[in-house]
C-alpha cells in the first residue's frame, strides 16, 4: 500500500500525539500513518485502553471528544497478521484535531479492552462492533446485540457472512431493564411504537408515580444494514443509500458522503458545484431544525406550530424539486461535483425561499419562545452538562447547546465555508430550551449564508472534468469513441480508489456526520462506517431522563432530533 | 278529596308534559350542537393552521359529524383482555349521563318569546327555556360534574392498560384540585346574586347592568375559565388524555360507540362550563346593549360559542403543562388567588352592600388578584 506507508520516526515525532504514546507505551505504539491529512496511530491491544486514557487525558493532546468506534474486517488482506481491526476516532476541540487510534484484534481471539469507563459513548459502539463483527470488549457492563437481534445467528458484517441472509425473530425483548425483585414500581414500554417517539424505538421505563427511576433503550427497528450494503456497490451507487440516512436533512448525507470520496480519491469539486452544495445543505439544514422544532413541540401539545414551519419545509421541498426532481430522496450530489447544474430560476426560487423561512420562523418564534408554558416546560429540562456532553460524544446543535463552540464549518472549512460570514450560536445550560435556541438562531445564520452564497454563485461547471471520478458529458459520449469507452469503463469499473483509509466529515443537521472509509483499491470499499451523530446522542436519552417525570422524557427526546434512519442504518 | 287532588295531580300531570317535551327538544338541539362543535373546531383549527379542516362531506364538509358518527357506529367494539368488565361498560355510561344531567339546570334564556307572536305559553303557562329551574342550580351542576370524574378513574382502570392508569390517575387528581378553585370562583357571584338559583343570578346581572357585572366578577371570571379549562380536561390541562405522552391516556382502549360516548361527554361538559360562564358572569341571555336590543336566548348561545372559541383558541396556542407544573400551579397560585378574591369581595359586600359596590374598588381588586395569580 504505498500512499498508506508509515511515517519515518521523525517525521512522526513532529506528531505531538504520537510523541506521547511512544514515550509512554514505547514498542506498542506500532505503526503511524497520515493519509490525505488523517493521522492514524496503531496500537498494541495491550496498549489499547490505556492509549485511549492517554489521548483523553493529557492536556496537549486533550481528545475529549468522542466521535465513533467501530470494527473492520479484512479478511482478503493477506499481509495482515490480524483479521480485525478496531479503530476509534476522537477529536480535540481545544486543538481541533481528529485522530484515529486502532488495535488489530485476530480472528481467534477476539476480544478488546472495553473504553467504557473512558468514554461514555463507546457503550453502544462497542455493542455495535459486537453485534455485527463479533469482537467482545472485556469490561463492558452490558455486552448485548444492538441493532440486530436476539435470534440473530453469526455476525453480519464479516466479510464471510453473506450478504442475503436474514433471521426472523420470533419473539421481542421483554425485558431490557433489570426490575429489581419485589419491585412495586410500573414498568411502561414506550414504543416502539409511540406518539412521542419519532421513529421506531422502544424506551422501557420503571415509573415510580409520575418519576422515571430506570430507563432502558432498545434500537434496531430499522436496521437495514447500510454498511453491508455499502460493501458492493460502487462509490456513487451508494449515494442513494446515504439519503435514506437522516431523511430530515437527504441532501447533507449526500454531501458528506461524496466529500467524504473526494478526500479519499483527492478531488476536488468545482466551486460551482460546492455553492449550490453549501446552498442546498443550508436549506436542508433548515428543514431539519424546523421539522425538529416543531416535532418536539408537538409533543408537548403545541400542534400550531407544526402546521407553521411545515410551509416553509414545503417550499423547499418545491425548491429541491425544482433542482433535481426529487423531494426527499435527492441523490442530486455526485463524486466531484452535482448531477446537474441548477435551473435557471434557482436564485428567484431561493429568495422565494428564503421569504417563507424568515417569516415562518418569527411565527414560530412568536408561538414559543416567549411562551410562559413552553419555556416552563423546557427550561432546566434534560441538562446535559458540557464533559458528559464530550463524553458521549454529543456533536452538532445539542453540543452546542451544551456550551462548546464546535462547528465543522467553522472550525474545519469545507466546500467554501470560510468565505462565508455566519456566526455559531452557543447555549449556556445545556438545557432543552438551549437546544431549541440554538436551532432557531441557526436557521438565521444558515438564511446568511445562503444569501451569501447566492450572491456570489460562480459560473462554471457543475463537476470536475477528471474523467476517472466524473461521467464525460453525454454529448462526448456519443460523438466519440475515447469518451464512449470512459463511460462504459467508469461505469462497469467504478471509480477506482486508491488503497488507504479516510475519515470524511461535514456538519449535518445534527452535527457531525463522518464517513469512515477503508478502500483496499477495488471497485467497491472494504468498508464505510457512517458516524451517525445521533446514535451518540441518543444513547444519553436513558440516562438522561432518570429521575425526571414522563412528561420531561417526551419534552426532551425531541430536542435531541434522533432520526431512526440514520440511529438504525 | 277527588275535587282537591284533581288540580295538584293536574299540576303535576302538565308540569310533567312539560318537562318531557323541553327535554326532548334541549337534549336534541345539545345533540346537535355537539356535533356541530367537533365540526366548528376542526374548521376554526384548520383556519388556524393553514390547513382546510373537514370539506370534503356535504356543503363546506358540514356532514362531517354525521360521517363520523356512522362511522364510529358500525366500527368494532374491542375490550381488552384481563378489563373489568362492568366498570369498563361504566365508564361512558357514566361520562354521558352526568355530562346531560348538569346541563338540565342550565337556563338558556328567559320566558321564550317567538318572534311575530310574542311570549310562548303551553296549558296557560309561560316557558322557561330550561329543564329544570333548581334553587340551588348552582350547587347541582358542581355535584354532578364532580361525579364525573368517577368515568375517567373508571375507565383508566377497568381498561387494565398502564396508559390509561396513569391517564386515570393524573385525571383524577387535576380534577379534584381544580374543583376547589372553580367551586371558590363560584362565591362571589353567588354573594352579589344571594341565590344559588342561576335565574336569580342573571337577574341580578340585569339589574346591576351585564357590563357592569362583568366588570366586578372578572377576577372570578378569570379564575373560573382557567379551572374550567382544567376540569373539562382542555389545552393547555389535556394530561389525562396527553396525545404525545400517554398515547390517549384514560380513553386509550375504548373504541366505536363507547369511544363516541366519552368523546361527547368531554365537549357536552366544555358546553356546560361555558353555558354556566355565560350565565354567571356574562349575564346569560341579556343582550350587550340593554334597552337598545332585546334580551334573547341567541345572545346567551353567542356568549356561549365566544367562550367555546376562547376554549378552541387556547388549544390550538398553548403546550400543555407538566404534571408538577399543574398542580403547582392549581394548589399555589389558582386556589390562593381564588381564596383572596373570596375574602376581598365578601369584606367588600360587607362594607358596601349588595348594591353599592363602587366601581373604582374594582381598580384596587382586580390588579391585587392579578398579583397574587403571577
Amino acid at each position: 500500500m504505498p500512499s498508506m506507508q508509515a511515517l519515518e520516526r521523525d517525521q512522526a515525532l513532529t506528531k505531538p500525539a504520537y510523541r506521547i504514546l511512544s514515550e509512554k507505551f514505547g514498542e506498542k505504539v506500532s505503526r503511524v500513518t497520515e493519509y490525505r491529512g488523517d493521522l492514524a496511530i496503531t496500537v498494541d491491544r495491550a496498549a489499547w485502553k490505556e492509549a485511549a486514557r492517554t489521548l483523553r487525558d493529557h492536556p496537549e493532546l486533550d481528545y475529549k471528544l468522542f466521535l465513533d468506534l467501530c470494527g473492520v474486517d479484512y479478511l482478503n488482506d493477506e499481509s495482515r497478521p490480524d483479521r480485525f481491526e478496531v479503530a476509534l476516532h476522537l477529536y480535540s476541540v481545544t486543538h481541533k484535531h481528529h485522530i484515529r487510534l486502532k488495535t488489530a484484534v485476530p480472528e481467534k481471539n477476539p476480544t478488546c479492552d472495553s473504553l467504557t469507563d473512558i468514554y461514555k459513548g463507546a457503550n453502544w459502539f462497542e455493542r455495535e462492533a459486537f453485534d455485527l463483527y463479533g469482537i467482545a470488549f472485556l469490561g463492558h457492563p452490558n455486552l448485548t446485540r444492538i441493532l440486530t437481534h436476539d435470534d440473530f445467528v453469526g455476525h453480519a458484517m464479516r466479510k464471510d457472512f453473506p450478504t442475503g441472509k436474514r433471521f426472523v425473530s420470533k419473539k421481542p425483548k421483554e425485558w431490557l431493564l433489570h426490575v429489581p425483585k419485589g419491585s412495586e414500581h410500573l414498568v411502561l414500554n414506550v414504543g416502539p411504537s409511540h406518539p412521542a417517539m419519532h421513529g421506531t424505538f422502544r424506551v422501557q421505563v420503571l415509573l415510580d408515580g409520575e418519576t422515571i427511576r430506570d430507563a432502558a433503550a432498545e434500537i434496531g427497528y430499522l436496521h437495514r444494514n447500510f454498511e453491508k450494503m455499502a460493501e458492493e456497490r460502487t462509490y456513487w451507487q451508494i449515494i442513494p443509500y446515504t439519503d435514506r440516512l437522516n431523511y430530515c436533512s437527504a441532501f447533507i448525507n449526500g454531501h458528506g458522503w461524496a466529500l467524504a470520496v473526494e478526500k479519499l480519491l483527492g478531488v476536488a469539486a468545482p466551486a460551482r458545484a460546492e455553492a449550490i452544495r453549501v446552498i442546498l445543505s443550508e436549506f436542508s439544514r433548515i428543514m431539519d431544525h424546523l421539522v425538529c422544532i416543531s416535532t418536539n413541540v408537538v409533543d408537548l401539545g403545541a400542534i400550531t406550530p407544526f402546521f407553521v414551519v411545515f410551509r416553509a419545509r414545503e417550499e423547499i421541498y418545491d425548491l429541491l424539486d425544482s433542482v433535481c426532481g426529487a423531494r426527499l430522496t435527492v441523490s442530486y450530489v455526485r463524486i466531484g461535483g452535482v448531477a446537474q447544474d441548477v435551473p435557471d430560476d434557482f436564485d428567484a426560487r431561493c429568495r422565494k425561499t428564503l421569504g417563507w423561512i424568515r417569516e415562518v420562523a418569527d411565527q414560530m418564534e412568536n408561538l414559543l419562545t416567549r411562551n410562559k408554558i413552553f419555556a416552563d416546560r423546557f427550561k432546566d429540562v434534560g441538562v446535559m452538562s458540557k464533559e458528559d456532553a464530550l463524553s458521549y460524544g454529543w456533536v452538532g446543535p445539542c453540543l452546542r447547546g451544551s456550551g462548546v463552540g464546535y462547528d465543522i464549518r467553522k472550525d474545519h472549512p469545507y466546500s467554501g465555508y470560510d468565505q462565508y460570514d455566519f456566526d455559531v450560536p452557543v447555549g449556556t445550560v445545556g438545557d432543552c430550551y438551549d437546544r431549541y435556541l440554538v436551532r432557531v438562531e441557526e436557521i438565521k445564520q444558515s438564511a446568511r449564508i445562503i444569501e451569501q452564497a447566492l450572491a456570489k454563485l460562480p459560473k462554471g461547471d457543475f463537476i470536475t472534468h477528471d474523467r476517472k471520478v466524473a461521467l464525460p458529458p453525454k454529448s462526448e459520449v456519443y460523438s466519440n469513441i475515447e469518451s464512449l469507452m470512459n463511460h462504459f469503463k467508469l461505469v462497469y469499473d467504478g471509480i477506482l480508489a486508491e488503497p488507504g483509509e479516510v475519515y470524511g466529515y461535514c456538519e449535518g443537521a445534527n452535527g457531525e456526520l463522518g464517513y469512515y472509509i477503508v478502500s483496499e483499491g477495488k471497485k467497491y470499499p472494504t468498508r464505510v462506517k457512517v458516524r451517525p451523530p445521533c446514535y451518540n446522542i441518543y444513547q444519553a436519552y436513558p440516562e438522561m431522563i432518570k429521575g425526571t417525570m414522563i412528561a420531561d422524557a417526551v419534552a426532551m427526546i425531541g430536542g435531541l432530533n434522533v432520526v431512526a434512519g440514520e440511529l438504525d442504518r | 278529596m277527588e275535587t282537591l287532588l284533581t288540580p295538584a295531580l293536574k299540576e303535576i300531570a302538565i308540569d310533567a308534559v312539560i318537562g318531557v317535551i323541553k327535554l326532548a327538544v334541549i337534549f336534541n338541539v345539545l345533540l346537535l350542537v355537539f356535533s356541530l362543535m367537533t365540526y366548528i373546531e376542526r374548521r376554526i383549527l384548520g383556519f388556524m393552521q393553514f390547513r382546510r379542516g373537514p370539506n370534503r362531506t356535504g356543503p363546506w364538509g358540514i356532514l362531517q359529524p354525521a360521517a363520523d358518527g356512522i362511522k364510529l357506529f358500525f366500527k368494532e367494539e374491542l375490550m381488552p383482555e384481563g378489563a373489568n368488565k362492568f366498570l369498563f361498560f361504566a365508564a361512558p355510561v357514566v361520562a354521558i349521563i352526568t355530562a346531560y344531567v348538569s346541563l338540565a339546570v342550565v337556563p338558556y334564556g328567559g320566558p321564550l318569546v317567538l318572534p311575530f307572536y310574542g311570549p310562548v305559553s303551553l296549558f296557560g303557562r309561560p316557558i322557561n327555556i330550561q329543564i329544570a329551574d333548581l334553587d340551588v342550580g348552582i350547587l347541582f351542576i358542581f355535584a354532578i360534574t364532580a361525579l364525573g370524574v368517577y368515568s375517567i378513574v373508571f375507565a383508566g382502570y377497568a381498561s387494565n392498560n398502564k396508559y390509561a392508569l396513569i391517564g386515570g390517575l393524573r385525571s383524577s387528581a387535576q380534577m379534584f384540585s381544580y374543583e376547589l378553585a372553580l367551586g371558590m370562583s363560584w362565591v362571589s357571584v353567588i354573594m352579589a346574586a344571594g341565590s344559588f338559583r342561576l335565574n336569580d343570578i342573571v337577574a341580578a346581572a340585569e339589574r346591576m347592568n351585564p357590563w357592569m357585572w362583568l366588570l366586578i366578577q372578572f377576577p372570578a371570571f378569570v379564575i373560573y375559565m382557567i379551572a374550567a379549562c382544567a376540569e373539562v380536561n382542555r389545552t393547555p390541562f389535556d394530561l389525562p388524555e396527553g396525545e404525545t405522552e400517554l398515547v390517549a391516556g384514560f380513553h386509550v382502549e375504548y373504541s366505536s360507540m363507547k369511544f363516541a360516548l366519552m368523546q361527547m361527554a368531554e365537549y357536552i361538559n366544555m358546553m356546560t362550563v361555558c353555558a354556566l360562564a355565560s350565565n354567571m358572569f356574562l349575564g346569560g341571555w341579556l343582550s350587550p346593549l340593554p334597552g337598545v336590543i332585546p334580551n334573547s336566548p341567541l345572545w346567551f348561545f353567542a356568549k356561549m360559542g365566544l367562550l367555546l372559541f376562547v376554549f378552541i383558541w387556547l388549544r390550538a396556542t398553548v403546550p400543555r403543562f407538566r404534571y408538577d407544573q399543574l398542580m403547582n400551579f392549581g394548589w399555589k397560585r389558582l386556589i390562593p388567588a381564588a381564596a383572596i378574591w373570596v375574602v376581598l369581595f365578601s369584606g367588600l359586600t360587607a362594607v358596601f352592600g349588595e348594591k353599592k359596590t363602587p366601581p373604582s374598588t374594582v381598580a384596587i381588586i382586580a390588579p391585587a388578584a392579578g398579583q397574587v395569580s403571577r
